[in-house]
């Protein structure tokens, strides 16, 4: 660790960059570049279609051909939770960076501004977090009616103001620093002064938090397709999957357990990926230049 | 430095302590080599910049180095005797508190915010003398008097967010008087204060000391403070003893250039009319120590001598010992 | 009686945080597209029925009216009438609170339970194996999904071993106890790893406290340091950590509730959308951010019981 450490000062390339990541960052890449390969390349990992039902292969428990078994209409479900990566990665993706990109400017810019626009905008992340987030986005779907779009529309209503409230504190920090106050003297306009000099010292934390927000949006994702409320069936998506198993899980574990080993495996992917950004973001800071 | 403990041995003897810190990318060698005594009753007075190692070297003392951060190498804390770093835990908070307790440098943080102060200040009577909560009340009230507190009685159950910080490094001094320790190791104890408070605590400490025929260490960046209490002195630089001896000796007959450069940047030492001159440059670093003296860098009598091999503390007169190869060139 | 002061200093505060929530919570029936009542009824009424329904919930007249008086109704603790439950939105909630509070309540003393002996002994044992393999279960804790810990918590105590019920709320204490007992695990499993970080790491910050050192310079045991003035001192960022995390802690528990039919809010609220009983859910609006505003207002409270200092 520590000869690696200053190694990596010296200009050595990948390699030296490689060395640098700490372990759980390295199996936390490794781990959601499997997880991304497989849902790209599903079609040609698995023979079957997620779709198409087989009441004669119905309810079968897992062996040599289907390794995750079937489900109660036939359909095979090692291909369905494959190709479900592609439906909660990329819902959770961007249900949690649309919100980041939303929320970091509209908090630094409040930070950097106060006044009215701060004050109007604080109110309105007080009230978002007043209610608990999960109620606060059932009663907007509510409101839209269920739907995968909607739950996009309806995670970003809530998820910016997390971002918000983090970048806004920053910048209030980041605000009363010499560099600001010295593009100020200079008559540099707001906007140059929030993009080129306070935002790359500001937009760590979010990075960060942004990893487990990541996670906690495709547990989101899936609890609402489990309620019901999200991704509407026969799409493949994991949290409908274990709610599908639901009525069978005495005569069939494996239809509601197995989908819900992929969410687990993504989410500590994510996590460890997070763990490791959080050393290397957390103890560095960017200067404004 | 009373005469009859002359020739007894030390009550601490500290012996080429070497305490390293594991740091990102290496370590950090805060003490090589430390060796120093300190006798029954006495003042040993320990000077030296931030950095020099001496708040280590107290905690090294205690064992309340942090783990495992920090590891003692070689050396030896020879208390009465007996060497602290070879005994087990129990036996070594036995020690703490009864046997030589600590104050602290700063009295606004040494106490927890959400106990009362009476509450801590006798923890250490009901933790190691097993007395009732009543008795130790009984006694933490006259230990509180005995330190300066007004009205004992009624403060007892204050809270330290409620006093001055100059009354809680009086609560503090008395906290470690509880148990009667044979040493008191007083790191920076007036640093964190106001001017004239510093002179009230350090009042305080010297009666205290008079009083109970203690041993103390007075750890201080401020030469002044310690020419002012101190029977001997030792003076620290880049973790290693580079002078010591008698307080009148070392003031008046450095026989260390970085002993002389305090001297010559220290306002509080009787020059009264001298221009102060500040020593020039920066201390080296810890973490890639040269091999040679290492205030090499910023002495003007250094020669190419002085780099190339350590320079051990050798005797100039009787008790007064310096690490320098040049020490009848100082003025 | 300092209390007294500080929760009307709290109320106070969080005037415009009610305000924004009541109107949030009246929106959610006006910004339905199209007419919420035929909606409702599902196209079984006639127009007069409609009309009538309109009129008898104020929706004749002008929006900002209709606001005042909702929030006037809600002061009183009028919350509406359900249409089609046929009672008032007040009644039907109040009957689901207990269940759900009892939920709530297990469910972060289980956590608690779970999470302060783990954190304390990793943060003792910082950087050694107990330590990675606390920090690693609560990465792989936080990324299971609730509604699947649930099942297999209920195929495994439950179906297979028979120790715990699956559904339902029991009777009395002891029956509610019991029947909880596996929802209230599923939300402590969630919850407890976020728990054990933050402790964990605030342990570790009250370690390097000066006032710590003193402590142990005293000669005091390592476990008496830990829990007389490490574990205090971090004690007020875990309340923190709990209330800033109830709104998740109940977001957990909409799931868990489904999962284990437990007839309380959480599960009224998803059968409330799914038959689409609007005035239940602006009721249940306004009645989930008063219970996230409360447990912050305690939060609050506890916090100043530990640290004098923060007492008005």
């Amino acid at each position: 660790m520590s000869v690696a450490a200053h190694a990596g000062h010296a200009p050595g390339g990948v390699q030296a960059e490689l060395l640098r990541w700490s372990p759980s960052l390295r199996i936390g890449m490794a781990l959601l570049a499997l997880i991304v390969a497989a849902g790209v390349f599903a079609p040609w990992l698995t023979p079957y279609d997620p779709l198409r039902q087989d009441y004669g292969a119905a309810l079968l428990p897992p062996g040599a051909a289907h390794w995750f078994g079937t489900d109660s209409l036939g359909r095979d479900i090692f291909t369905r939770a494959l190709f479900a990566i592609r439906t909660d990665l990329v819902i959770g993706f961007w249900t949690t960076y649309l919100p980041m990109l939303v929320g970091v400017l509209l908090g630094a810019w409040a930070g950097l501004k106060r006044g009215l626009f701060d004050a109007v905008l604080m109110r309105v992340i007080d009230t978002a977090l007043a209610f608990p987030f999960l109620v606060l986005i059932i009663v907007i779907l509510a409101i839209l009616g269920p739907g995968t779009q909607n739950i996009y529309i309806a995670v970003f209503l809530v998820g910016w103001t997390m971002y918000a409230r983090l970048a806004r504190a920053e910048m209030l920090v980041e605000a009363g620093k010499d560099y600001v106050l010295a593009a100020r003297t200079l008559g540099y306009p707001a906007w140059r002064i929030l993009l080129r000099h306070a935002l790359p010292n500001i937009v760590n934390s979010s990075i960060v938090f942004s990893m487990s927000d990541f996670v906690l949006n495709i547990l989101l994702v899936s609890g609402l397709s489990f309620l019901g409320l999200g991704v509407p069936p026969p799409v493949p998506e994991w949290g409908a999957m274990v709610a599908e198993g639901k009525d069978f899980m005495q005569q069939a574990w494996w239809i509601s357990t197995l989908p819900g080993f992929m969410i687990v495996l993504t989410g500590v992917a994510l996590a460890l990926v997070g763990d490791g950004l959080t050393h290397r973001l957390g103890d560095r800071h960017v200067t404004g230049h | 430095m009373s005469p009859a403990t002359e020739g007894a041995p030390p009550l601490l003897q500290v012996r080429d302590l070497e305490v390293a810190f594991r740091v990102r990318g290496g370590e950090v060698l805060a003490s090589r080599g430390v060796s120093l005594e300190v006798r029954a009753g006495e003042t040993l007075g320990l000077v030296g910049e931030s950095g020099s190692g001496k708040s280590v070297l107290c905690r090294a003392v205690l064992r309340l180095l942090p783990q495992p951060a920090a590891q003692v190498r070689v050396g030896q804390v020879l208390f009465d005797g007996a060497d602290l770093l070879a005994l087990p835990e129990r036996r070594m908070r036995q020690v703490r508190g009864t046997d030589i307790a600590m104050v602290f440098q700063n009295p606004m943080t040494s106490l927890s915010p959400v106990w009362p102060i009476g509450d801590q200040l006798t923890e250490g009577l009901r933790v190691h003398r097993g007395l009732s909560r009543a008795a130790a009340r009984e006694q933490g009230i006259a230990l509180m008097r005995a330190t300066g507190i007004p009205e004992p009685e009624r403060r007892y159950d204050d809270h330290p967010w409620q006093w001055s910080g100059g009354m809680l490094q009086r609560a503090v001094i008395a906290m470690a008087m509880a148990c009667k320790p044979r040493l008191l190791l007083a790191d920076e104890p007036t640093t964190a204060l106001d001017v004239t408070i510093q002179e009230q605590i350090l009042a305080l400490l010297a009666d205290l000391q008079e009083a109970s025929g203690m041993a103390m260490v007075l750890v201080s960046h401020d030469i002044g403070v310690v020419a002012e209490t101190c029977d001997r002195i030792a003076v620290m630089y880049a973790g290693t003893v580079v002078e010591t001896g008698p307080a009148a000796a070392v003031l008046g007959n450095p026989r260390h250039p970085y002993t002389l450069g305090l001297l010559r940047s220290s306002p509080g030492v009787d020059r009264a009319g001298r221009r102060l001159d500040p020593i020039p440059g920066q201390p080296p670093d810890l973490a890639d120590p040269a091999p040679g003296c290492p205030f090499a860098e910023r002495c003007a009598l250094a020669s190419a001598q002085c780099r190339e091999n350590p320079v051990r503390l050798e005797d100039r007169a009787p008790g007064h010992a310096s690490a320098c190869l040049f020490p009848e060139r100082m003025s | 009686m300092w209390v007294l002061r500080f929760v009307a200093s709290r109320l106070l505060q969080a005037v415009p945080v009610l305000l924004g929530v009541t109107l949030v919570a009246f929106l959610a029936i006006h910004l339905v597209p199209g007419d919420p009542v035929r909606i409702m009824l599902q196209g079984r009424a006639s127009d007069a029925a409609v009309a009538e329904i309109h009129a008898r919930l104020g929706m004749d007249k002008p929006l900002l009216v209709q606001y005042a008086r909702f929030v006037g109704n809600a002061l009183t603790g009028d919350l509406g009438t359900s249409i089609i439950q046929r009672a008032p939105v007040a009644a039907i909630v109040w009957e689901r609170l207990v269940p759900s509070v009892f939920l709530l309540a297990y469910a972060t003393l289980l956590s608690v339970l779970m999470a302060v002996p783990l954190a304390v002994w990793a943060a003792a044992r910082r950087q050694r194996l107990a330590d990675h393999l606390i920090r690693l279960s609560g990465t792989v804790a936080f990324a299971m999904p609730s509604f699947w810990i649930g099942l297999i918590l209920i195929l495994g105590f439950g179906l297979t071993l028979k120790w715990f019920p699956i559904a339902g709320f029991g009777k009395g204490f002891g029956g509610h106890v019991h029947h909880l007992f596996l929802p209230a695990l599923t939300i402590a499993l969630f919850l407890a790893p976020l728990l054990i970080q933050s402790l964990r790491a605030a342990m570790l910050d009250a370690m390097t406290a000066e006032h710590v050192e003193v402590a142990r310079a005293k000669g005091l045991s390592e476990s008496r340091v830990l829990f007389k003035y490490v574990l205090r001192a971090a004690a007020i960022p875990v309340i923190t950590i709990l209330a800033v995390n109830i709104g998740w802690l109940i977001s957990g528990s909409v799931v868990v509730e489904s999962v284990f039919s437990v007839a309380g809010l959480g599960m009224l609220l998803v059968h409330a959308v799914s038959t689409r009983d609007y005035p239940v859910i602006q009721g249940l609006t306004v009645v989930f951010a008063l219970l996230v505003l409360g447990v912050n207002l305690l939060a609050d409270l506890a916090h100043a019981l530990i640290d004098r200092r923060v007492r008005p």
